[in-house]
């Protein structure tokens, strides 16, 4: 069957108002922001966005005036420091966000947990940190075995998965490789997934290597085939990092206002994908 | 001799050969570059988005994503399973950075006063299992202070501090005190930068790095982005 659609239509169809949505499992690799610019141009409201790491996608997306809670280990401009609307919607008062702040560790355990369909997930991390005191992430508790205190992280559900992998089949049957991030626990913990690969490939492509397949097509709900989808993230084997990218978005973004130039240059004008990469010169 | 070069060669010296290293980005990813290419070539790298490396990355990398950094990696696998190996105790030292530290070693990367910063990331993580912590930092008083308003990184054991002034020893419930200061730093100069007490009775001079360090340095920075400059 096959799943095939637009970023367009997979966004409409599958990312709802609400959300809990993963787009941030290849940490700084494979960020699907192409999906991320069309929730915005959706208008989509009220999402909670859910970590570890996504570059500058989720800045743009808390901007952009769609996100109601982040849950994440790290959010900002990874060459550049700063998130500027992330520090402008946290700084407001009263906030326009709510935070729950994770550790990466303690980020992937939950999603682990939410993965497997357990109330919780069991780490070390965090322990005596000002991060221990948000109660509705984590709980100690003693190790009913020994009776040492352990730290509980509450399963992080999911319901829209983004990633992007290198190939796909049409049934969303995915080949990712390099760095994987939480990427194999967020789709499994997800209740839909959108896939989007760099390249269509056959069945056969997918089975002659099945140790590659970290998305199993069973799960996937769309499968969009977009060139570029990441950029300016890298994918391994695909796309370098545009580091002038992140920069100039960082300098651009300073103020409220240079964001909203840059969203209408970059987003609001730009109807998809293949025009963005027109508009970078491809 | 720029003060970041001092800083990446203190940052290399930390690591022994054989050892596993989570060794992030920017000056401590140098520094692991430097210990590979000198006394260190067994030593491990461990990435937190799920890269195992051995050899140093060719090219520049500004985030750990990038493709240099996975181009000849010996392993790519997951978050989880890296920091996993992390948590079961299997990394000898942690380099970090931070906003803000405290005498005790705490880092905060998360709030300062209402200024909202990334967050941990994996510091707290690292902080909490590797077996000796190394940070690095610029040295101002705004940064080094009594007690952080936030604690993001609870260091497990004693830390060493590496800044553009010296090198000191934080934490495990000894006085925080100078090892080194960096060639031309007085103590009145730290003290005036730092904001709690330190002992400098037993500080010496930051050694300068020999050659094999300086030519490693020039090979994994090539045009001086990370190390040029005069701090």
């Amino acid at each position: 069957m096959t799943k095939l659609t637009t970023t367009r239509d997979a966004v409409a169809q599958f990312v709802r108002d609400g959300d809990r949505v993963s787009a941030a499992c290849g940490l700084e690799a494979r960020i699907p922001f192409s999906a991320g610019h069309e929730i915005i141009r959706q208008g989509k409201r009220d999402l909670t966005l859910l970590g570890p790491i996504s570059d500058t996608l989720y800045d743009q997306l808390i901007g952009a005036g769609c996100v109601r809670a982040v849950e994440a280990a790290w959010i900002g401009n990874v060459g550049a420091g700063l998130g500027h609307n992330f520090r402008r919607a946290a700084e407001a008062t009263p906030p326009q966000i709510a935070i729950t702040d994770y550790s990466n560790l303690t980020y992937a355990t939950g999603v682990r947990a939410a993965a497997e369909g357990v109330p919780f997930g069991v780490t070390r991390s965090v322990a005596g940190s000002s991060m221990a005191a948000q109660t509705t992430a984590f709980r100690e508790l003693d190790d009913p075995f020994t009776g040492e205190r352990v730290m509980a992280v509450r399963a992080i559900p999911v319901d829209v998965a983004i990633v992007v992998a290198q190939r796909a089949d049409e049934n969303g049957n995915a080949h990712i490789w390099g760095n994987l991030g939480t990427t194999i626990d967020s789709v499994r913990a997800a209740e839909r997934v959108i896939l989007i690969a760099e390249e269509l490939v056959s069945r056969d492509v997918i089975r002659s290597e099945p140790n590659r397949t970290l998305v199993p097509g069973f799960l996937v709900n769309a499968v969009v085939i977009e060139p570029g989808a990441a950029h300016p993230s890298p994918v391994d084997g695909y796309e370098e990092r545009d580091h002038a990218a992140f920069d100039a978005y960082h300098r651009a973004t300073r103020t409220a206002d240079g964001w909203v130039a840059w969203r209408r240059e970059w987003i609001d004008d730009v109807p998809d994908r293949r025009a963005y990469l027109r508009k970078l010169g491809r | 001799m720029s003060a970041r070069t001092l800083m990446v060669v203190a940052a290399a010296r930390q690591i022994r050969d054989g050892e596993v290293v989570f060794a992030g980005m920017r000056l401590p990813l140098l520094g692991f570059a430097v210990a590979k290419a000198t006394h260190a070539p067994n030593a491990v790298g461990l990435f937190e988005n799920g890269l195992i490396r051995e050899m140093p990355a060719s090219g520049m990398v500004v985030t750990m994503g990038d493709t240099p950094n996975q181009r000849n990696a010996t392993a790519a696998t997951t978050l989880i399973d890296v920091m996993g190996m992390l948590q079961h105790g299997r990394v000898d030292v942690g380099f970090l950075g931070g906003a803000e530290v405290d005498a005790r070693g705490n880092l905060n990367t998360t709030k300062v006063g209402n200024t909202r910063l990334p967050g941990s990331g994996g510091g707290s993580d690292i902080a909490a299992h590797a077996k000796r912590c190394v940070f690095i930092m610029e040295h101002e008083r705004r940064r080094f202070v009594e007690r952080t308003s936030y604690i993001t990184s609870r260091p497990r054991d004693s830390v060493t501090l590496i800044t553009t002034l010296g090198v000191f020893a934080l934490g495990a419930g000894a006085a925080p005190r100078a090892i080194s200061l960096h060639p031309g730093v007085t103590s009145k100069q730290v003290r005036e930068e730092t904001g709690f007490g330190l002992d400098f009775s037993a500080a010496e001079v930051t050694p300068e790095p020999n050659d094999l360090e300086l030519a490693a340095i020039r090979a994994a920075d090539p045009t001086g982005f990370w190390t040029s400059g005069s701090q």
